[in-house]
């Protein structure tokens, strides 16, 4: 009993490490990814004792920043609301973390340790219910703010996510329609066969159609600048225009998880997650003949590396969207919400329905 | 329909693009990290006070006034350069000279560069070719007003 609780514990804490400093350091790969597409060199002042490591320390000493700032709220705010806000915002996008499947299971002291925080078996669902509940973050902080332009912000980001979130859904049917399975364990698990006897069996491989729906409506659930209507930091006022300091850190903060999340989900749902090519318990099993094997402690160590290097890898291209296109018009957006990613998912629904049922 | 198409084009150029100037500057990078050097740069960025641009010859900066073979600034305090400045910045004041054949030479020879901007009139107006602006003194901070006020003759 003791020790469950501490194998829950030691979870927790390392998957919330593990998401707050990645979630830190995008923040830097972010003002450095940028800096190299447009030929810039982007932070790279901040340093410790004269160690500069390409401006490493630089999400530390924004952090230290935001930590010292005036914790301000206007008179006219409703004080209660205003400080609940942000922590609504970032508390239900940390928490999808617990979902999301770090590795296999690893053999521990004779007991089965599954890499991941709780197994839940509806755990598609619950994902996809906290990521919708974090529209209340938005809300709450635009009506706290006593704000008109707040307020409308707030109100353009809920009918955006909303939208959005439709398509989302729809989007994965599909993939549970493949993958009849509703845990995230199982969906990873699923996508370590062959297809064709030598793609591996990803989502991707299987749901082409849903994947690009599920990562553009994912996109825009991010409210990142493609579609960054509810914020507008350049110019139309946004939900978070009556906060600063440290509250303000907590949204920039859950944007930046946001995008983690999303690039986890996308690992986990259609890239295999912790799944690399070809390597099963025992090791390599080539397509082409031949076998490696591979000790059980690097086969743990291959996984876990494989779904860091997959997340990685989407939030590079998540910032390097973001730094690629302008903002949509609102119609625009409302538009390829509606009008192109539904019908899509539609589509693609009916079609994995018709192979299936083919087969 | 064709429209989305177009569009859809168009968006993935436009990620081309940016992506291709990352992969290229990154490679330049990290070409340069491991000690390669490559004919470019994976930035544009001069980083400021470590790295300086060369001035171009023609630059205008701070002033100075040319000195004649003794050592005395070479103005004759003629004011031609006090009068073409749009700006008002320059205040000599003339003394007496010792050589005959010179008469005037400056008692006092101040540039506000509180006033100044940088137009370069009064190199143009100067008769003698005294006053020139090619110190190459381009960091001309001051945390006073007064220590803007330069005099160019007791430098």
């Amino acid at each position: 009993m003791f020790a469950d609780v501490l194998i829950i514990l030691v979870k927790v804490v390392l998957t919330l490490t593990w998401t707050l400093l990645l979630a830190l350091f995008l923040t830097w790969v972010e003002r450095k990814e940028s800096a190299v597409m447009q030929d810039r060199i982007g932070a790279n002042r901040a340093s410790v004792f004269g160690l500069r490591l390409f401006g490493l320390f630089q999400p530390f000493a924004d952090a230290i920043k935001m930590l010292f700032k005036e914790d301000f709220a206007p008179t006219f705010s409703q004080r209660a609301l205003h400080w609940l806000a942000p922590t609504l915002s970032f508390f239900f996008v940390a928490v999808t973390m617990v979902a999301v499947p770090f590795g296999d299971a690893i053999h521990l002291f004779g007991r089965t340790i599954p890499l991941q925080v709780v197994d839940l078996n509806a755990a598609l669902l619950f994902v996809l219910a906290m990521l919708s509940l974090g529209i209340y973050g938005i809300l709450v902080s635009g009506w706290a703010s006593s704000n008109r332009f707040a307020l409308i912000g707030s109100l353009r980001g809920a009918a955006q996510l909303i939208s959005y979130e439709v398509a989302l859904g729809l989007s994965l049917v599909g993939l549970i329609m493949v993958f009849p399975t509703l845990r995230l364990s199982g969906i990873v698990e699923f996508q370590g066969g062959l297809v064709f006897g030598f793609l591996p069996k990803w989502g991707v491989f299987l749901q082409p159609l849903g994947f690009a729906v599920f990562f553009l409506a994912g996109m825009a659930e991010t409210k990142r600048v493609p579609f960054d209507m509810p914020e507008g930091e350049s110019e139309i006022i946004g939900f978070y225009t009556e906060y600063g300091g440290l509250k303000f850190g907590l949204f920039m903060f859950t944007d930046f998880l946001e995008v983690i999340v999303l690039s986890a989900l996308a690992t986990t749902l259609f890239f295999g997650g912790w799944q690399v090519p070809w390597l099963g318990a025992g090791g390599f099993v080539f397509p082409w003949g031949g076998s490696l094997k591979v000790a059980p402690w690097a086969v743990t160590v291959l996984q876990v590396l494989a779904f860091n290097i997959k997340v990685f890898f989407f939030c590079w291209l998540q910032v390097l969207t973001r730094w690629t296109y302008p903002r949509f018009r609102y119609d625009q957006l409302m538009d390829f919400g509606w009008k192109v990613l539904v019908p899509l998912g539609v589509v693609n629904i009916l079609a994995t329905g018709f192979i299936l049922a083919a087969r | 329909m064709l429209k989305g198409w177009l569009v859809l084009r168009e968006l993935l150029r436009g990620a081309a693009i940016t992506g291709r100037h990352f992969f290229a500057n990154m490679t330049f990078h990290t070409l340069k990290l491991f000690g390669i050097r490559a004919k470019r740069r994976g930035a544009v960025t001069i980083q400021y006070p470590e790295e300086r641009k060369a001035l171009s010859p023609r630059h205008r900066s701070l002033h100075r006034l040319r000195a004649r073979e003794d050592g005395k600034p070479s103005c004759v305090a003629c004011m031609l350069c006090v009068t073409v400045c749009p700006s008002e910045c320059l205040s000599v004041e003339a003394a007496e000279d010792d050589d005959p054949e010179i008469q005037k030479t400056p008692a006092r020879f101040v540039v506000d560069l509180n006033r100044c901007c940088f137009c370069g009139f009064c190199v143009e107006a100067c008769p003698v070719d005294a006053i020139r602006m090619d110190t190459g003194e381009i960091r001309l901070a001051a945390s006073t007003r007064a220590g803007l006020e330069i005099s160019l003759d007791k430098r």
